[in-house]
């Protein structure tokens, strides 16, 4: 045993790494479903009348949010931090059986859950609070298995051997903490049946009401976006940037001064999901300018990673990987200069409610997110299965795929958007107004085919993702963890 | 004085000492790199030299590293 040299321990990365591929099929399978959906509404009869309740619009939507944000996003998250918080503090998960443990079950009470939250979702029980759907049993569910990474994470920080704490780690830190406060506080409500006797087991009503349910609901709304699709994947782009591409992070001191910024001013810049609501004005400002003022940040790491490829470009050019990462990073830029211009309240009177906030969301998930996780796993895959990526054309083809489908879907929802507010807004010399709302249903319909075209390409990289995750997990040819340089390994 | 010019006030400060602590920061980061108290820059490495074989970039207290230099 004394002999037998320690090496890191990816079992449950690896687990979750796969749960990520399944719940990304999934997530970005209904969301294409929906799109049809949207363009010919026939779609939601797909399966007849008798199924309609499953297959409509309202009952699917809350599902490919959840599963997107909640099962493949969430899934990546903790696939990269059992491979990444192990490696940047120098322990394994080997080396102490109780981690091991605590990694293990939180998998499985994950697994549980999301399967609580799938069924629950589709037979339509939900509190109605949008991204935080689930009723109050599974809340408690997702406690549990919020607190088992806790325990995770500052376990694996109690024994380890590198003494600071590498940034990636703190921006996990910084997502852990910050998701159990928001969703602890958003979730706060009184389940009725245990209560007062009346409604069903599960149905239970929020503890705030009318605009403080309101305010409650956006600021755990917004910093979901913050702490879930933001902060954990700006810690990936950290680590898997610099490793795959062998080059340091440009400046470490800008890393540390962007991860306050985003810390302090992310958390209030939920407001201008309310612009023009029942909240106080000065809070709609707040909103306002703290989002604005969201750009610096933002963009500190974004720059920072660009710059880390300073006199490596070639790189991009020849390894798909790093293509994926620096697309990413322009993404996380481009979509971090659109929120803060429509979060400016005279933008907002005209974006708001209208498609063009529904592609600011996808280019954001799309561009940034997704390609940040599938770079992460296409990174360990040879790692964690001793085996070379199994096909870098496939890579090089789910790249310009994808690329492709995001372009298509956020420049239709801009002009979706954009006409939608212009014709809400439009009025005679009477303030009567021009148009009614199935007038700009039938002026969108082109704008909608072209996304759900634009999605169905997304899907389509997907399912190549999964296809060479799959072989390479399986099929690849073999590599030793010695013989890897920076530069994934990877079959033609 | 009304509860709104004291918020005025208050929100004004606040924003004034938030600017000093960020521009503190930043000063704080490069005249520490400059005085040789610490590089902050070299912790970038701990994401290239992470295997569990390579030396940590700063060990976790004084004896494990002298416990590894003995070996």
């Amino acid at each position: 045993m004394e002999n037998r040299p320690l090496e890191y321990d990816y079992t449950v990365a690896k687990w979750f790494m796969i749960a990520t591929i399944v719940l990304g099929v999934v997530g970005m399978l209904v969301g294409v479903i929906l799109a049809w959906e949207l363009a010919f509404p026939g779609v939601n009869l797909m399966l007849g009348e008798g199924l309609a309740e499953y297959t409509n619009f309202s009952r699917l939507r809350p599902l490919h949010t959840d599963a997107v944000a909640y099962g493949f996003t969430v899934s990546g998250i903790m696939a990269t931090w059992y491979y990444v918080g192990q490696r940047v503090l120098k322990v394994s998960m080997a080396e102490s059986p109780f981690l091991m443990f605590i990694g293990k079950l939180q998998f499985i009470l994950y697994i549980i859950v999301v399967a609580a939250v799938v069924v629950s979702l589709l037979l339509g029980l939900t509190q109605s609070k949008e991204y935080a759907e689930f009723e109050w049993p599974i809340d408690l569910g997702v406690v549990v298995v919020w607190v088992l990474w806790g325990v995770s994470i500052f376990g694996l920080i109690g024994i380890r051997r590198e003494k600071s704490l590498y940034i990636s780690i703190w921006y996990y830190i910084a997502a852990f903490l910050a998701v159990a406060m928001l969703y602890l506080f958003n979730n706060m409500s009184v389940p009725t049946y245990f209560v007062a006797g009346v409604g069903s087991v599960w149905h239970s009503v929020s503890m705030y009401s009318g605009t403080n349910d309101a305010l409650v609901q956006w600021w755990f709304g917004h910093n979901a976006v913050a702490f879930v699709f933001t902060t954990p994947i700006v810690a990936m782009i950290y680590y898997f940037l610099p490793k795959e591409s062998g080059q340091a992070v440009y400046s470490y001191k800008l890393s540390l001064l962007s991860f306050w910024g985003l810390m302090f001013v992310y958390l209030w810049a939920g407001g201008h999901h309310l612009v023009y609501s029942t909240v106080p004005d000065w809070m709609q400002t707040m909103g306002s300018v703290f989002s604005v003022v969201l750009i610096l940040p933002s963009w500190g790491s974004a720059i920072n990673m660009l710059l880390t490829m300073k006199g490596e470009w070639n790189q991009v050019a020849s390894n798909p990987l790093i293509k994926f990462m620096v697309l990413a990073s322009t993404f996380y830029m481009f979509s971090t200069l659109e929120g803060p211009i429509q979060a400016i309240k005279s933008v907002n009177a005209l974006a708001h409610f209208t498609d063009w906030i529904v592609g600011h969301v996808h280019d954001g998930v799309l561009g940034w997110v997704a390609f940040m996780i599938f770079a992460a796993l296409f990174h360990m895959a040879p790692r964690v299965f001793k085996r070379e990526i199994y096909s870098k054309s496939l890579m090089n083809t789910q790249f310009w795929i994808q690329t492709l489908g995001v372009v298509l879907y956020f420049t239709s929802m801009w002009i979706a958007g954009i006409t939608q507010g212009m014709m809400w807004r439009a009025h005679d010399e009477f303030g009567n107004l021009a148009y009614s709302f199935i007038d700009t249903v039938t002026v969108l319909h082109p704008y909608y085919t072209i996304r759900a075209v634009g999605g169905t390409l997304y899907l389509i990289g997907v399912f190549m993702f999964a296809y060479n995750m799959f072989m390479t997990m399986t099929a690849a040819k073999r590599v030793e963890e010695s013989q890897m340089q920076n530069t994934s390994p990877m079959g033609a | 004085m009304d509860i709104g010019q004291i918020q005025a006030y208050a929100y004004f400060g606040f924003t004034a000492f938030l600017v000093m602590v960020l521009y503190g920061y930043i000063y704080h980061l490069y005249s520490s790199e400059k005085k040789g108290t610490r590089d902050y820059e070299k912790y970038a490495n701990i994401a290239l030299n992470d295997e569990l074989t390579d030396k940590p970039v700063e060990t976790v207290s004084k004896k494990d590293e002298t416990k590894k230099e003995e070996v």
